[in-house]
């Protein structure tokens, strides 16, 4: 799992039935420090995120997948939770 | 998922019986910001991309699950073409314009085959 932060939507009409009423979102990985990790990558909602969150993001297709209850769909990446807090211990390097 | 943009398209005529008739198309993947980014790869499409047209394509075992109950030997598969990109909720800027137009329409070559480089 990665740290995420939401940083639009996407709007498709046409494509796999499987996505059809859920949100799609371009999410921009973090690293601890909170700078860009990599490029963004859409994500398929299972928290109901939106557009400047800090949200805990699935990178593996069978989590993705049953965590917004389409199974054998083809969904690889998805939003499962909001991140409130991170705490490190003191002396780890960002 | 990820963003990508269709640039071509590839013809196999010798290739592994479940590929038959499927579509394999060349995309460039693409930042929110639809700038290119990294190198360019074939997918796979369940949607009927044309190129040009801005896509989102599925990475991986699940690229083979809109071929179900067929698995053919996929790893990335097209499964959306993008209407809209919203960025920050400011500004909404059509990915896929419906009357695009290409302002300087390349020259057709005279019994030349068309070449499928990127503009």
């Amino acid at each position: 799992m990665l740290i995420a932060r939401v940083v639009g939507e996407l709007v498709a009409t046409q494509k796999h039935p499987s996505h059809e009423g859920r949100k799609l979102l371009l999410v921009q990985p973090l690293n601890l420090d909170g700078s860009d990790r990599g490029d963004a990558v859409v994500a398929l909602d299972a928290v109901d995120a939106g557009v400047g969150d800090r949200v805990l993001l699935t990178t593996e297709g069978f989590s993705a997948m049953t965590s917004v209850g389409r199974r054998q769909s083809p969904i690889d990446m998805a939003v499962i939770g909001f991140i409130d807090q991170i705490e490190l211990l003191p002396d780890v390097l960002l | 998922m990820y963003l990508g943009r269709v640039i071509g398209c590839v013809w196999a005529t010798v290739k592994s019986p479940l590929l038959e008739g499927m579509r394999l198309l060349v995309v460039q993947p693409l930042t929110p910001e639809l700038q290119n980014t990294g190198k360019r790869l074939i997918c796979t499409d369940c949607t009927g991309a044309g190129a040009g047209e801005i896509i989102y394509w599925v990475r991986g075992m699940e690229a083979r699950f809109p071929f179900m109950p067929a698995l053919p030997p996929c790893d990335t598969t097209i499964v959306g073409i993008v209407d809209s990109v919203d960025l920050n909720r400011r500004e909404r800027a059509p990915a896929n314009p419906p009357a695009a137009a290409p302002a300087n329409p390349p020259a057709a070559v005279p019994g030349g085959r068309r070449h499928a480089r990127k503009a």
